[in-house]
């Protein structure tokens, strides 16, 4: 990285996507992360569709698979890391995770239990006859 | 002078990084203690920061949106209406290309990025001229999936799970068509206008884009088609 993007040191703080180091490191970072993809991609894609894992448990394996990839996604690709420079990136990112958390866990908990309280349709027709 | 000239350079070999514990700040008193309260506090942050910040914010809250998309088809998968399902639609090879695709697409966006940090215009336009032919690939490949899906009759309108599904997968379809359209324009200011500043801090929004649409793909495949086909 050359000098005239460094000077967003002196304030302590880093823009999500900004790497800042030679060509050589940043080449090799997008490769480390390149690589970690494919290979748990592989495995989503294996795990799916093979039977080597007790059919219940897929969806829970391709979830941390999936958590998974996207945290080198985050790593590798958007920057995002635990430096003391990151943390109003990292402090962002936790509060989309919570909203996200919140929103699709929340649904489908919900709309799990209404689906099982619900009476059948048939039931509810013959009931109002 | 000797201490907190010497932070910025220093920070990451200090005994507390994170300045959990800062000294009281005496606001505006005179002391002059020198050392910053605080991340932010210690003055304006570069342009380059705040919109990249300010574009971090956007592509959370895009995601904050998508999970909406994602809530509604995981409520829906089951609601088929005798319709066909996941199990029956879904080509999990094409899938597999689609994410080859859009991951590659990924890594030449990255190195589209280091070569304007090299601040080589040519291999710059190249490795977003590899992005843009990615993303077409992809993008022709769902559009053929759909066109497919719709002409069997299994368009959005046959059942909830299939509305749900077109919703979220044409959601982030249009996410890349519009991608696209940025990643085109990029191409074009850096010919006209080359490496300016605003010039740079767009490159650094879009790349942050195309990357969250990795990620906005990776949950999609999983939960929408791996999970879908396999359930």
């Amino acid at each position: 990285m050359s000098a005239d993007t460094n000077h967003d040191s002196e304030s302590g703080d880093v823009a999500p996507g900004v790497e800042g180091t030679s060509i050589r490191a940043g080449v090799q970072g997008y490769l480390i992360g390149l690589g970690l993809a494919v290979l748990l991609t592989a495995a989503s894609f294996y795990t799916a569709g093979s039977g080597w894992i007790w059919g219940p448990g897929i969806p829970v394996a391709l979830v941390v698979l999936a958590i998974a990839q996207i945290g080198v996604h985050l790593a590798f690709f958007l920057h995002i890391t635990t430096a003391p420079d990151n943390t109003n990136n990292v402090l962002a990112l936790a509060f989309g995770v919570l909203i996200v958390a919140l929103v699709v866990g929340g649904s489908i908990w919900i709309m799990g239990h209404l689906n099982h309280n619900m009476m059948p349709m048939q039931e509810m027709l013959q009931m109002q006859r | 002078m000797s201490s907190s000239q010497a932070v910025p350079a220093t920070h990451l070999r200090e005994p507390d990084p994170y300045k959990l514990g800062r000294a009281p700040y005496h606001g505006g008193s005179g002391h002059g203690h020198g050392e910053p309260p605080g991340h932010g506090a210690g003055g304006p942050a570069s342009k380059r920061v705040i919109v990249g910040y300010g574009f971090w914010i956007f592509l959370l809250s895009d995601i904050v949106m998508f999970s909406g998309f994602f809530a509604a088809h995981a409520v829906l998968q089951d609601a088929t209406a005798g319709g066909p399902s996941g199990k029956d639609l879904f080509d999990l090879s094409r899938v597999a290309i689609e994410t080859g695709l859009l991951l590659a697409s990924s890594f030449t966006c990255g190195m589209a990025a280091v070569a304007t940090e090299a601040r080589s215009h040519l291999w710059t336009q190249v490795f977003l001229l590899v992005t843009g032919l990615l993303g077409l690939g992809f993008l022709i490949m769902e559009a053929q999936e759909f066109a497919a899906m719709i002409a069997e009759g299994a368009g959005p309108q046959r059942s909830a799970f299939l509305s749900s599904f077109f919703a979220v997968v044409g959601c982030h379809g249009l996410h890349v068509t519009a991608g696209l359209l940025w990643l085109g324009t990029m191409m074009a200011q850096i010919f006209v206008k080359g490496f300016r500043p605003n010039i740079l801090r767009r490159l650094l929004c879009f790349n942050l884009f195309w990357h969250a649409l990795d990620i906005i793909w990776v949950a999609l495949f999983t939960i929408v088609y791996l999970i879908g086909a396999g359930a």
